[in-house]
Parts: C-alpha cells; structure tokens; sequence
C-alpha cells in the first residue's frame, strides 16, 4: 500500500519577480554603459588623485627646485635619467617648480571650479525657470526674455565681458562662467514645469489643499531632477574648460595658483622650446573633461529614456 | 516663406534691444577710469575733465544711451579712445580674419563631422564605430588653446623641413602684407561707407587678393590660416560628427528607407536622397549653435595664433578700457550670432516644409 504523502510534492516554486525602481534600473543601465565605465573609472581616478594629492606629490607645488634647471624636460630613472639627478617625471616649470606636483595639486581646483559654478547654476536657473513657468504671464515673458539675451552672446564672450567688469581673479571667473550657463537651467526647469504642471497627479495634490509652494517643490520639480543631473554633468565639463580658458587669458586664476589652465597659460610662449610644460596641463584638462563628458552622455542613456538613440 | 522671415525679424527686435542694452551696461560697469587708463596714472584733473568731455563720458547714462543709439542707426559706433580712430574702421579692419577663419573652420567641422557620424552610422557598432565616437569625445573635450600650440609645435617644429612645415604665428609670412585697396585704386577721399568697404575687402585675404592677383600672398595667408581653423574647428567637429551619427541612425530605422531599399534603389542613393535629407535638420541646428562655440573658439584661437582678428582686440581693449571699442565689437559678435541663428531657422524652413506652415 502506497503511502499518501500528507503533504503534497512541493509546488514549482514560484517565480518571484524582484520590484524594481525606476532608479535602480537606471543605475544598473548606468553601470553597464561602456561610456560611463570608462568616465567614471578617469573620474574616481581624479578624485582620488585630488584627495590624496598631498600624499602623493613628490614635491611642494608652490615651492622653487634649488638643483635643477628652470623649465628642464622630464627625468625618470626608470627611462635611463642619471641617477643623480633629482627625478620629476612631468619636467620643471618656468619658475623651477616640480609640474607633476602642481598639476596633481590642479586637480583639487579643477573639480571644484567645475561643481561649485554649476551648482550654483542650477540653483539661480532653476528658480528662474520654476517661477517662470509657475507664476506665467508677464513674469514668464519678462524672465525668458532675460535668457534670451544671455543667449544671443557666446558664452566664452559674456563671461569675458563680467569677468573685466568684475575684475580678473578665479572667484569672480567662477561667478562669470556660473551666470553664463544659468539660461540653459532655466529653460529645462521651465520646459519640464509647463509639461507637468496640468497633469491630473498635480492637480490632486492642488486638490488636496497642497500649496503652490508645496506642489512645485514636491509635485513637479523632481521631474526636472533626471535633466538636470545629465546636463549638469554635461555643464561642468563645460565650466572646466571656460574656466581653463579664462585663466589661460589672464583673467582667472592668478599665480603662482597651480590652476591648469593658468600654467598653460604662463608657458605659452615656451611651447617650441620646452612643449611639456603646455603639453601636461593641456592634457589634465582633456581627461577630466573627457570623464564628465562620458559619465554625462551615460547618465543620458541610462536614465533619460526620452533622450535615449536606438 | 516671407511672411516666415518677417516673423522671424520681429521676434528678433526686443533681443537686439536687449541687446544693446546689455552691453552698454557692461561696458560702464567696467571698473577704472577711462582717462586714467589713457592718459596714465598721472594725469591730471583739468586733462582728464577735458577728455572726459570729448568722449562725452560725463553726461548721465540714459543720454550717453540714447546717443549710442541714435548714432549707431547712423552706422556711427564711436571713436576708440586708444587708436583716436573710429570703432566701425576697426572692425572693418579685423572682421575679415575673423570671419575667414570662422568660415574655414565651418566647412572644416562640417565636411570632417559629417563624414565621421556618417562612416559611424553606417558601421554601427564595429571597431570604426567606437574609434570614430571615442575621437569625437577627445575632441569635444580638449582646450581650443592647447591643442592649437600643440599642433603649432608640431608643425613648426617637429616637421620643420618636410612638406608638412607649416606655420605657427601670424598672417602673413613677415615680409609680406596685402596691398591696400584705397592706395591701389588712387581713390583720395573716400566717402565713410566706401572707406569701410575699401579698408575691409583691403584686409580681406581672399576678395585683396583675387583683386590684385597675388596669388603668392594667397597661397601663404591659407597656409597660415590652416591650423588656427583646424583648431577652432575640432569641437565643433566632434559635436556635428556625433549628431550625425545619430540622427542618421534614427531616419534609417524608418519605414520609408526600407520602401526606398526594397524598390531596389542603390544604397548610396538611400543615404545622400532620402536618409540624409531628413537627418540634416538637426544637424543644420547644431552647426547654428556651433557657431557660438566657432566665436569663442576664435578668441581663444587668434591669441594662440598672434592673429590680428575681432578677438585679440576685444580682450586688449578690454584690458584697456577701451569703452567704445568693447561694446561695438561685442555687439558685432552677438549680432553675427544672431544673423546665423536666423540662417538656421530659415534653413530648417527650407528642409522641412511643415515648419513653415506652423
């Protein structure tokens, strides 16, 4: 007699299927995009650098060689530089100081130059382009035409013209490039605040007795969140490089700043004779901007489906 | 068509306006004194009354506005207070380089960008593709001013004697100048619109030379134009290249390039006749708002170069308090970025019918 198990065999185990937040599948497509691997690999590179830079940089940045000759070429010992000579993998600058030194110090500058003026960017755009679309009527009109007139000058151009009425220095440079890049804000929080503001969740939440404040804050802004973090990702690759440039004019940082585009700058006229002196903080710049440029176009693809190419 | 032009105009007229205004302002806020900027540290108070009174810098700001404006509708953009020469003779002077250099490194980014998101587009993820993209990334991503002395080095000095020597600094090969127009044509008193014309078609590369058929000079100002343009251009490049490409890759999933392919037409013919055609609109947007970056980059570029354009006077004369010189040249460049601006909507309305009925 066969024995009736009490209990049936076990049933297939149901599939589960994990829940997953929009977010969290963006991130894994962020992960997986090759793009943003490699961004983010230069990136965390950069951070690290500019975190440990007084660890790891041989020399004082701001501090004259004693033994050496003023703008000498690179001297590894590993590629058969003298042994007795001091080694400085990047060369000598024109005032005898160590140029690895001063560009992994150039790191620290250039990171902050770049999130601190798009933050604030975002910041002043983003209120303008809110209140815009929000309050509408003449406030709209008066406000975007505003933008459109910061908008009719190449940025590089208006940034020149507020740095020479603020006067040279990189905090009023910052300032310079930050007001620059507000227009571009303002127009995506603007676009986005018009798009949502008459869906049915918003007007619920109105409904509700939620306040205009309330809404705009919670209800729609963070719909303007995904935009904003990928243009600017996209912006401080921008602001670097304006920033860069400003300086290499004369009208940023001021030496003996160990700022990228300062010491290119300065060395300019020494390009035929000594080209490692322009080359390495050229090539600084490039690969920072290189990595947000990446990790920028990967944040587009992984979580803006509507900017997303097939 | 025109009643779209006409649209276009008057949306245009508050951002002149505007502006206008905006460089007036900036120009004023600028700090310093003008005369003391001029006439040294030193100089006196009755001097610099005296000065201050020529330039009519101590009337209020809303008559010094006015002024401005009503002599500008005049074609009057003041007098430059460190060259005592009129602001519009100065631009006649150093616009040409800078609008050759600007068209150079168009057509430049343009045929190189399109070429490059084309190849890409059309061998879609392969070892082309991913090179094409990762060059237009580095591109887009280095310092116009770096890369200029960089290719300046390598021009000038790392091939120096092979058939790639090119130079590294200025227009002209120093010995050489382009004739002046006015003296050429024994032409002595000039009206002040002939006079803007003869001395910018004098300082016009290619019009002096094709007029006086020196040839030699020709040959050696497009020499010395070839790096800065590749220069300024190579941003631009890398953002039409990646335009191209997807914009391209987009039109070609469409049905009516199937219907085009399954008719039997050549593949090359699919491409240029129908894919292109609809992918160009947004390409065309881009080289519109490029042209910003085209000015910028020019700046930059002419200061690398020791090119006597629009740019290395506006940062001079702005290190010089120049008032006069600085508001004029960069309303002339804001107003070039606007005249371009306009040419891209009218293409858009070219390419794409629909537009023009909205």
């Amino acid at each position: 007699m066969s024995t009736i198990s009490s209990t049936p065999d076990a049933l297939p185990k149901k599939k589960t299927y994990q829940r997953t937040s929009p977010l969290r599948e963006g991130f894994r497509r962020l992960l997986r995009h090759r793009s943003a691997q490699v961004g983010m690999t230069i990136l965390g590179f950069m951070i690290v650098i500019a975190l440990l830079a007084p660890v790891i940089a041989p020399y004082d940045p701001y501090i004259r060689q004693m033994d050496v000759q003023r703008r000498a070429t690179p001297c590894i010992h590993f590629l058969g530089c003298p042994a007795d000579q001091s080694e400085h993998i990047m060369g000598i600058d024109g005032n005898s100081r160590d140029l690895f030194s001063r560009i992994l110090y150039g790191s620290r500058l250039s990171l902050q130059i770049g999130v601190v003026t798009i933050t604030f960017a975002i910041i002043i755009g983003g209120l303008i382009g809110a209140v815009a679309a929000y309050v509408g009527g003449w406030v709209d009109n008066i406000l975007m035409r505003c933008m459109d007139v910061l908008m009719a000058f190449p940025s590089l151009l208006l940034a020149i013209a507020i740095v020479s009425v603020l006067g040279t220095g990189l905090i009023n440079a910052l300032l310079a490039i930050g007001i620059v890049s507000i227009p571009v804000y303002a127009r995506l929080v603007r676009s986005t605040v018009l798009s949502v503001r008459e869906l049915e969740y918003v007007q619920a939440s109105r409904a509700l007795g939620g306040s205009g404040f309330h809404v705009l804050i919670n209800r729609i802004l963070p719909n303007a969140l995904t935009p904003l973090i990928v243009q600017g990702t996209l912006g401080i690759a921008g602001a670097i490089l304006d920033a860069a440039a400003l300086s290499f004019l004369s009208l940023g940082a001021e030496p003996p700043t160990p700022e990228w585009g300062l010491m290119l700058g300065e060395e300019r006229n020494s390009v035929f004779n000594a080209p490692h002196l322009v080359f390495f903080p050229g090539l600084a710049i490039m690969l920072t901007v290189l990595a947000f440029n990446l990790l920028g176009d990967g944040l587009r693809d992984a979580f803006d489906p509507r900017l997303r190419g097939n | 068509m025109l009643q779209f032009l006409t649209r276009r105009l008057i949306l245009l007229l508050p951002v002149l306006v505007g502006i206008v205004f905006v460089t007036f302002v900036i120009v004023r806020a600028i700090p310093g004194d003008p005369c003391k900027a001029m006439l040294g540290e030193k100089a006196s108070a009755a001097a610099c009354s005296s000065f201050r009174e020529r330039y009519g810098l101590n009337d209020n700001y809303l008559v010094q506005f006015g002024r401005y404006l009503f002599n500008m509708a005049q074609g009057d953009l003041g007098t430059s207070i460190r060259f005592s020469r009129p602001v519009s003779e100065l631009v006649a002077e150093r616009l040409p380089l800078t609008i050759e250099l600007t068209i150079f490194s168009m057509l430049f980014s343009t045929i190189a960008g399109i070429f490059l998101g084309v190849i890409s587009a059309l061998r879609r993820n392969t070892i082309i593709d991913t090179l094409t993209m990762l060059l237009a990334n580095i591109g887009v991503s280095m310092p116009v001013f770096w890369l200029g002395l960089m290719m300046a080095y390598l021009f000038a000095i790392v091939f120096k004697g092979t058939p790639f020597s090119l130079p590294p600094s200025g227009r002209l090969t120093s010995g050489m100048s382009l004739a002046t127009l006015a003296d050429l044509w024994h032409i002595d008193s000039p009206s002040a619109l002939q006079n803007f014309f003869l001395i910018f078609f004098s300082n016009s590369l290619i019009v002096n030379t094709v007029l006086t058929g020196d040839w030699a000079a020709l040959w050696d100002g497009l020499r010395h134009l070839i790096l800065p343009s590749i220069a300024v251009g190579t941003i631009p490049m890398s953002i039409i290249a990646r335009m191209t490409r997807s914009s391209l890759l987009e039109v070609l999933g469409l049905d009516y390039i199937r219907t085009a392919r399954a008719k039997g037409l050549a593949a090359a013919k699919v491409i240029t006749r129908h894919a292109m055609r609809n992918a160009m609109i947004p390409i065309v947007t881009i080289i519109g708002i490029e042209t910003g970056a085209l000015l910028s980059g020019a700046v930059l570029t002419e200061t690398v170069f020791a090119l006597p354009g629009v740019g290395t006077m506006l940062v001079s004369s702005i290190l010089a308090r120049d008032y006069p010189v600085v508001q004029g040249f960069t309303l002339l460049i804001a107003l070039i970025f606007i005249l371009v601006n306009l040419l891209v909507d009218l293409s858009y309305a070219y390419l794409d019918p629909r537009i023009r009925l909205d």
